[in-house]
């Protein structure tokens, strides 16, 4: 025991590990009153873990080459050794990450978690979104199949449709005049190498953020105002081990779902691997109904509903990304009184629940064939969709909410 | 000691160093940004392609690769061409005045001989490759459909001389690649100087 104790206080004097140790754990206080909605920061990232070691063991067997890479794919699903529950663990991953992404940015939303002190906090969150969807969208090419191809077709030519740069700007990202073995291999190096180091970092600074400022709480109201004799707050209680212990029970009963998900329904009945996508890419022909994996799918339908104008496709791709962005401006669009839906009066829970509604809605729609009736309902839901945006400033101003409790509400 | 330090000079240097080192990073930046450029056989790979048309029955179409984009070749029927000018209308650009073709295809055909039909089939809304539906009135498209392209990503209908229909995505007609016929029965796409021209 003595030697031990020796051990780290020979480090200690060399690198500050008992002091990161007690900073971000054993004397990090976060409120006592975390529900539900607080696992999903946690749950990213074991995500973010499982797709870094699973992508790490696909690297190994896959072949970045247009000539190969569907065959290397097809290679690791039969005759690698447990390749293909490799390859499913990284596929369910991907939407899986998505799904406990959005849960984890929506309860930000109910809460209020966006607003001072954690406005960088929150911009930090909607970097690591963006760079998720680069490395979801440079991933799904990678198979080279149909719908890889044309999806990245598609994807890439949103950025062709830029005045004046749009053509030099999307043979750049190709980097051919059409989606090619230069663009598998670039986006091979991006997906692999480049974007996970950039998530990594900035993961490691939401962290950072996260603990100089305090986690929000389901209440909306600052711990740190009530503190103890020794400067900790009352209703906080420490990372280590009672946070940890509570992410440990979430992790399993998200491992449940994780492989039974992996084990009995890898393809989602189309939704997390879509079926044109084991048909090789054929740059010949575009599979009669084409649409992105589902968790693009709102954005998709945003830029399916408007309409070309001044003969450019520009607007709806400025809608789309405007769409994609949005959330980063809520510190600034929202002026309620109280962070918390609890403290909320009715507008805006009416727009809240009106925002969930478009955007599932579109996700429904983005994943359908064009038809003028899904086209008049996705133009709809857009107006919603950015109406929760773009009135936030007025409505949640005149909103009346109830007076916030001074302690977390805590049974 | 008192304050001897020469603040302008210094300010001056750091402004020089800071200039220099900009410099340098810019120059530095060029070769990885232009590596990210089309490499030489890329751009080596936009060789013309010789097609025999020979085969395509009237009314139907074949699909030749060039640049690596599907390039369609159609055998029109008089039914086909008889339809082109009756629906000016309901097209975005009937007169094809956006030069998305040579100027000698710039006509009511669209194309060099009335029946032959040659277009790029990419959509010019967001790339996919519309599909070819020539039947007239099909259930999915209307009453109206006299022929054409319908795009599945994003609903862009073209007529069979790939003009857009008002409504569509799509901004613009299809593109006519460069193109000439070597023989009765012999295209050439991606070439248009005379040389062997028929």
């Amino acid at each position: 025991m003595k030697l031990l104790k020796n051990f780290l206080e020979w480090i200690d004097y060399r690198f500050p590990a008992t002091e990161t140790w007690k900073l971000h754990l054993s004397e990090y206080y976060a409120p006592k009153n975390f529900n539900f909605w607080y696992f999903f920061g946690g749950l990213a990232m074991l995500v973010l873990g499982i797709q870094i070691v699973s992508g790490i063991f696909l690297t190994m067997s896959y072949k970045p080459d247009a000539l190969f890479a569907f065959a290397s794919v097809e290679f690791i699903m039969r005759d690698v050794q447990w390749g293909w529950l490799l390859r499913y663990i990284h596929s369910t991953g991907a939407s899986m990450f998505f799904l406990v992404v959005y849960l984890h940015m929506f309860r930000g939303m109910m809460y209020g978690s966006y607003r001072k002190p954690r406005e960088l906090l929150w911009i930090i969150g909607v970097v690591i979104y963006l760079a998720l969807m680069a490395e979801a969208f440079m991933g799904y090419l990678l198979p080279w199949g149909q719908m890889s191809f044309w999806g990245a077709q598609v994807i890439v030519n949103l950025f062709s449709s830029v005045p004046f740069v749009g053509n030099d700007l999307s043979i750049l990202i190709r980097g051919d005049y059409v989606i090619s073995d230069a663009t598998l291999n670039r986006f091979f190096a991006l997906h692999v190498a480049a974007i996970p180091l950039v998530l990594v970092g900035i993961v490691f600074v939401h962290l950072v953020a996260l603990h100089a400022v305090g986690s929000n709480n389901p209440d909306g109201i600052e711990i740190k105002k009530n503190k103890d004799a020794n400067g900790i707050p009352l209703d906080g209680i420490p990372f280590f081990p009672y946070m940890v212990v509570k992410d440990v029970v979430a992790s399993v009963a998200f491992l449940i779902v994780f492989c039974a998900i992996v084990f009995f329904a890898p393809d989602m009945g189309g939704y997390f691997l879509e079926a044109n996508n084991f048909i090789p890419a054929n740059p010949m022909q575009t599979p009669a109904h084409i649409a992105p994996v589902w968790y693009f799918t709102p954005y998709y339908a945003i830029l399916r509903a408007v309409p070309p104008m001044f003969g450019s496709q520009f607007p709806g791709v400025i809608a789309m990304g405007v769409g994609a962005v949005a959330v980063v401006f809520l510190p600034w669009l929202d002026r309620g009184a109280v962070k918390s839906i609890r403290y909320r009066g009715p507008i805006f829970k009416f727009f809240l629940a009106a925002f969930v509604v478009s955007f599932l809605g579109l996700g429904y729609l983005g994943m359908m064939p064009v038809t003028p009736t899904y086209t008049l309902i996705s133009q709809v839901l857009s107006v919603v969709y950015f109406a929760f945006f773009i009135l936030m400033p007025w409505y949640s101003k005149i909103d009346k909410c109830k007076p916030e409790p001074d302690r977390v509400t805590f049974k | 000691m008192t304050d001897n330090v020469d603040r302008s000079k210094r300010r001056l240097l750091l402004a020089a160093t800071t200039a220099a080192g900009g410099v340098a990073a810019a120059g530095v930046a060029t070769p990885f940004v232009l590596s990210f450029m089309p490499s030489e056989r890329a751009k080596a790979a936009g060789a013309p392609v010789e097609v025999d048309i020979s085969a395509i029955a009237p009314g139907t179409m074949k699909v030749v690769e060039w640049q690596g984009k599907p390039v369609w070749v159609v055998r029109r029927t008089p039914e086909m061409l008889d339809l082109l000018t009756k629906h000016d209308g309901e097209l975005t650009d009937p007169t094809s005045s956006v030069p998305q073709q040579p100027d000698y295809c710039n006509n009511v055909n669209r194309s060099i001989k009335p029946e032959v039909f040659v277009a790029i089939g990419i959509c010019t809304h967001l790339g996919c490759s519309p599909s070819y539906r020539p039947e007239a009135a099909p259930a999915d498209l209307g009453p109206n459909w006299g022929g054409g392209w319908f795009c599945p990503c994003h609903g862009s209908r073209f007529d069979i001389a790939a003009r857009v229909y008002k409504g569509s995505p799509a901004p613009t007609n299809l593109i006519i690649p460069p193109h000439q016929y070597l023989s009765e029965t012999t295209l050439l796409i991606g070439d248009d100087k005379k040389k062997g021209a028929a």
